[in-house]
């Protein structure tokens, strides 16, 4: 499963730590995001609970870039 | 500019209208002189500026995340802060300067991609925000998504195309623009079918949609547009990894400059000097940030696919364009890329019984085939085909067809079906694809069919010449001669033809074994039938997509329109992107690399550090921009 979120961040080093972070995240398959869109595309371990993971990625996220924002 | 730059904004003005007042009362001021009024007068507007890289910083201690920029610049500007307070000189103004100007170049940078961000996505702005539905005589706007297939919308004069469908009533012309970077209009009119995503220009059309919206055109082609960057190329993980190990580097290289010297001076008797080594490496750390580097090859490759979608030129990714600028090798399908693929049937040789009656039997037996040349005959029967005179086909693979017609077994297709039923059949001198027709398994004449070679085809390969393409290679199923005849008019430099779709793929894997490690060979093709090609080759290239959802699947660059020549100006728009990328990466490494010596070896302050900073990144966004603009190439 696949869905693509809109993330908010102010630097393309920090889009890249918030990618390395998303993929280590258990539920993750993999993760991409997109510096110039403004995107995160997530697929998902199958049977993952994509909201419960969705809001551990941002949590991560917070933690390796205080300044970022996931909208989920 | 969005809040968050307006709120930085502010604080850059508020910060620095404090900090002249402090530098000009500092001279008519005895009460700036006394330490404590000083340091705190001065941290006032330090903390304005500062005060987010601070907190940040100290999160990342916490969080384990010490190497990012805020990190350096707050070690930076504390310890230039401590340091005054040491040394007892007061000269605090350096620190909150270096922090200032941080922040400036900060949001400098955050404004410049948000603005290009902003107009790269408004060149690429092809979506239909509604959609009109005609309900008891009104006119609804209604969102394009809920719009059902088989749904009837009505597009007026000046509105855009939002589901792709058939125009039930009305004529116009279509501006389609905003899909191939083409201005030339297109005529549509009832029955026809129509793409969203154009704008239409002169009449009312009610039009049958024939796709959901996610379906259709438009989406699809934002989709790929959107996703593009996603697809990283060499040079941006490159950036990546630099960055990732190059901070950790300076900073520990940084330590080595504040620790080493003077401890080696005091090893060897002499004073430390500590006040200059930890000056030194605290600049060291300013001149550090990779933000030049980091911000603008991303943009470059953005702003580069982006000027591309404007002329109708889709990549796919930021890999595929970097991978295409090393294209050495073009191999073109020959049908519908350099030729038209509107074939005519040019003469009936040999027919036993009516040329009428012949040209009947072959378009019975091809009408379930979509191939150009069952097309052309069945253009050229010209009356609707009744289907249920017609069983028991049966396609071959780069033959032809048998089918039964009337009772009839008839045979249609090329020297190879023949010899394989055993027909004894009459070669044809003219150029053009042959089709030969048995009947009941009696030969009974053949039918010529030409194709019409494209008016830019030539130029097109010329002009791939001329941007340094080594070598052309035609491929095709056509038969020798006619395959010769069209590369010797165009100047293709090798044919290969009477090619089965399977071959072509294993003459892909040829030539693929032919190159040398860094050439790119790049395919190009209609997308029908050559799937396999585009997805085999380095880089496939197809053209003519409007509508065809095979061809934007499997290749990895859209032409929208099929002019040849967008094939070299997708080249050389790659090229361009490319240049500015390998541009910047120089250029910011070198400054970089220079300043962090100077700063080493004590030639440059924390001033001209921060200096170097911002300014290499400014330049270098500047020049990322200029990747967008694409329009001569």
């Amino acid at each position: 499963m696949k869905k693509s979120y809109k993330i908010d961040v102010d630097c393309a080093a920090c889009a890249d730590k918030m990618e390395v972070t998303a993929n280590k995240t258990p539920g993750v398959k993999g993760a991409v995001v997109n510096f110039m869109t403004l995107k995160m595309k997530v697929e998902f371990d199958e049977g993952a609970d994509v909201k419960s993971v969705m809001e551990n990625v941002r949590a991560n996220c917070k933690k390796v870039e205080d300044d970022c924002e996931i909208f989920i | 500019m969005n809040k968050k730059q307006k709120k930085t904004l502010i604080r850059i003005l508020t910060s620095a209208a404090l900090l002249i007042f402090l530098t000009v009362s500092d001279k008519y001021s005895s009460l700036l002189k006394i330490g404590a009024i000083r340091f705190i007068a001065y941290m006032v507007p330090y903390i304005i500026i500062g005060y987010d890289i601070l907190l940040k910083a100290f999160k990342g201690i916490k969080n384990k995340q010490v190497f990012d920029e805020a990190f350096l610049m707050a070690v930076a500007t504390i310890g230039a802060v401590v340091l005054a307070l040491y040394s007892g000189s007061g000269d605090y103004l350096e620190a909150i300067a270096v922090m200032l100007l941080y922040q400036i170049g900060e949001w400098f940078q955050s404004y410049a991609v948000g603005k290009s961000r902003r107009n790269i996505s408004e060149l690429m702005d092809i979506r239909p925000d509604y959609a009109n539905i005609e309900e008891d005589g009104v006119l609804k706007k209604v969102d394009p998504d809920e719009v059902e297939t088989g749904s009837i919308i009505v597009v007026q004069p000046g509105e855009k195309v939002p589901i792709d469908g058939i125009i039930l009533e009305g004529s116009s012309t279509l501006n389609t623009a905003a899909l191939t970077g083409e201005s030339l209009p297109r005529d549509v009119k009832e029955g026809e079918e129509i793409i969203s995503g154009c704008i239409n220009e002169t009449g009312l059309l009610k039009i049958k949609t024939t796709k959901e919206f996610e379906d259709s055109t438009v989406s699809k082609i934002l989709d790929l547009v959107e996703n593009a960057t996603s697809r990283k190329s060499k040079s941006e993980d490159f950036i990546t990894k630099f960055a990732r190990i190059y901070t950790p580097a300076v900073v520990y290289a940084a330590a080595a400059l504040a620790f080493l010297p003077p401890i080696i001076n005091i090893i060897t008797g002499g004073a430390p000097g500590w006040n200059i080594w930890v000056y030194r490496a605290l600049t060291f750390l300013v001149a550090s940030c990779p933000c030049a580097l980091v911000v603008s090859i991303p943009l470059s490759f953005f702003a580069g696919i982006g000027g591309a979608s404007n002329s109708g030129i889709l990549v796919k990714g930021s890999n595929y364009l970097e991978l295409l600028s090393k294209t050495k090798i073009v191999v073109f399908d020959k049908t519908g890329t350099l030729t038209r693929g509107v074939f005519e049937v040019s003469g009936i040789h040999h027919s036993e019984i009516s040329d009428e009656k012949l040209i009947e039997y072959a378009a019975l037996a091809e009408s379930a085939s979509s191939h150009p040349i069952s097309k052309s005959l069945q253009k050229a029967y010209g009356k609707p085909i009744d289907r249920s005179r017609i069983s028991n086909l049966k396609e071959i693979s780069g033959e032809g067809v048998i089918a039964t017609a009337d009772g009839r077994q008839i045979a249609a297709g090329n020297d190879r079906l023949m010899a394989s039923l055993g027909i004894e059949y009459i070669s044809c001198h003219s150029t053009g694809t042959i089709v030969h027709i048995a009947i009941d398994g009696k030969y009974a004449g053949h039918i010529v069919i030409s194709d019409i070679e494209k008016p830019n085809s030539k130029e097109a390969v010329k002009r791939l010449k001329a941007s340094g393409v080594r070598e052309t290679v035609m491929l095709t199923g056509d038969s020798e001669k006619v395959a010769d005849a069209v590369a010797a008019s165009l100047g293709i430099d090798r044919v290969c033809s009477q090619l089965l779709p399977a071959d072509k793929v294993a003459k892909i894997e040829e030539i693929l074994k032919t190159k040398t490690e860094n050439e790119v060979v790049a395919f190009v093709g209609d997308g029908i039938n050559d799937a396999p090609v585009l997805r085999r080759a380095d880089i496939g290239i197809a053209m003519g997509a409007m509508g065809s959802d095979a061809a934007i699947e499997a290749a990895d660059i859209v032409l929208m329109d099929d002019d040849p020549l967008k094939i070299s100006k997708a080249i050389r728009i790659s090229r361009k992107s490319l240049r500015i990328v390998y541009q910047n990466i120089v250029f910011s490494i070198v400054i970089k690399l220079l300043c962090l010596i100077l700063v080493a070896v004590g030639l440059a302050n924390m001033w001209i550090a921060v200096f170097a900073d911002v300014g290499v990144m400014i330049l270098a966004v500047f020049n990322a921009i200029r990747a967008l603009f694409v329009k001569n190439l």
